[in-house]
């Protein structure tokens, strides 16, 4: 996740302070990972540095000043470019579990067993997702649901791997 | 969870001709509790679910429901047991097509002699419960499939069994009505503290279980034992 890119675009709905954007970003798309402060203010000024976004305005206040920072035109041109590209798709994500499976046969272990564990493994967040689908609002359901159809596309394979070890092992062991 | 299995299959085997379903499946069902039976397909999960409803005999193992050997049951123990006690649901609804969609739940009610008038207003509860409280006057053929299923649904829960089968009762439906019935099915189970046995082969639908069991060339594997 680009969190320039992700700041840009909260910026241009409104202008705000860094602490405001730390809870926008982490209402809506932090919800296992929430920003450190270090974090939003070195990705800020990184965007100043940049001209993506300027400082709107300085409030004093007890502690240090407070400024409001607000997208500039170049800014909104970068948000919209990146928007406006596809992203990447990942296709290799099982080669981690690929690998042990491979190992596991060439060492003569339980190739089935690895499977079963890592089964249950995934079954069990896809549980806990959809205990927090269950109770959350549209937005919280939109962000399980994408994890458990990736989830569920990693079991699928699981499956159709466990249904085809022993073709495997031949191959493997040959 | 915890608490003695209201459920028992234990070393059960099954063959339909010379190709054995099951080959020494075991499994254990808790009151409340709902358990996701996957498996790929031909590996034995519904004859698995069809033996533990009393619906197909074994050929060797034993069933025991609440301490109850199914076998020790005569054909009308059997009948009586499946029609007080479970749930049944299926992948298409198999509501009776002449039938509104209300007198298809009072049906089972109705067959155990609850007077028409208060076995409709159950119903009545019921389908309001699984959100289709509107589709109460119309037959089965004049619903979408996601209503039907939740009529069904609502059919199977309306004589508070203690155990509901549900044979892949997702199946026909796209993945948001799916999910809506799995959701209303398992949230009523848990509120009544019926047990779930359900067949699915969607991981999504699984993950409304609070466990798995994996069939596989006729054994069952519940996943906690390798967890």
């Amino acid at each position: 996740m680009s969190i320039g890119h992700t700041f840009l675009g909260l910026l241009e709905s409104s202008p705000r302070h860094g602490y405001d954007l730390k809870r926008a970003y982490d209402e809506r798309f932090g919800h296992t990972r929430p920003l450190h402060f270090g974090q939003v203010y070195s990705t800020l000024s990184r965007l100043l540095r940049n001209g993506l976004v300027a400082v709107d305005s300085v409030e004093p206040g007890e502690g240090p000043e407070r400024k409001r920072y607000a997208i500039t035109e170049a800014g909104v041109t970068d948000v919209q470019r990146w928007l406006s590209q596809p992203e990447k798709p990942e296709p290799y994500l099982q080669s981690v579990l690929y690998t042990k499976v491979v190992l596991a046969l060439l060492t003569d272990r339980p190739a089935a067993d690895l499977l079963d564990t890592q089964r249950a493994e995934h079954l069990r967040l896809m549980r806990e997702l959809t205990r927090r689908k269950t109770h959350g609002d549209l937005a919280e359901q939109l962000i399980c649901d994408h994890a458990l159809f990736h989830l569920e596309a990693d079991l699928r394979w699981l499956e159709l791997t466990a249904a085809r070890l022993d073709e495997l092992a031949k191959e493997v062991r040959a | 969870m915890t608490g003695e299995p209201l459920l028992v299959g234990d070393d059960l085997h099954r063959s339909f001709g010379p190709t054995p379903a099951l080959a020494g499946a075991s499994i254990s069902v808790r009151a409340g509790e709902v358990v996701a039976v996957m498996g790929p397909s031909g590996s034995g999960k519904s004859t698995l679910l069809h033996c533990l409803a009393g619906i197909v005999r074994p050929d060797r193992g034993s069933v025991r429901y609440r301490g109850t050997e199914l076998a020790t049951l005569s054909d009308a123990g059997r009948s009586a047991l499946r029609r007080r006690e479970f749930g049944f649901v299926f992948q298409f609804g198999q509501l009776v097509p002449e039938l509104t969609c209300l007198e298809n739940v009072a049906l089972p009610l109705r067959l155990e002699r609850v007077p028409r008038r208060e076995a409709e207003r159950r119903a009545g509860e019921w389908l309001a419960r699984l959100e289709v409280a509107d589709v109460a006057g119309k037959r089965p053929g004049e619903v979408s499939g996601g209503q039907g299923q939740r009529v069904a649904v609502a059919r199977a829960l309306v004589t508070g069994p203690r155990v509901v089968f549900a044979d892949e009762p997702t199946g026909a439906l796209d993945s948001l009505n799916g999910e809506r019935v799995m959701r209303l099915l398992a949230g009523a189970a848990r509120e009544t503290g019926a047990a779930v046995l359900l067949v699915t082969h969607e991981p999504r639908v699984a993950a409304y279980s609070d466990r798995e069991v994996v069939v596989r060339d006729g054994r069952a594997r519940s996943l906690e034992q390798v967890a």
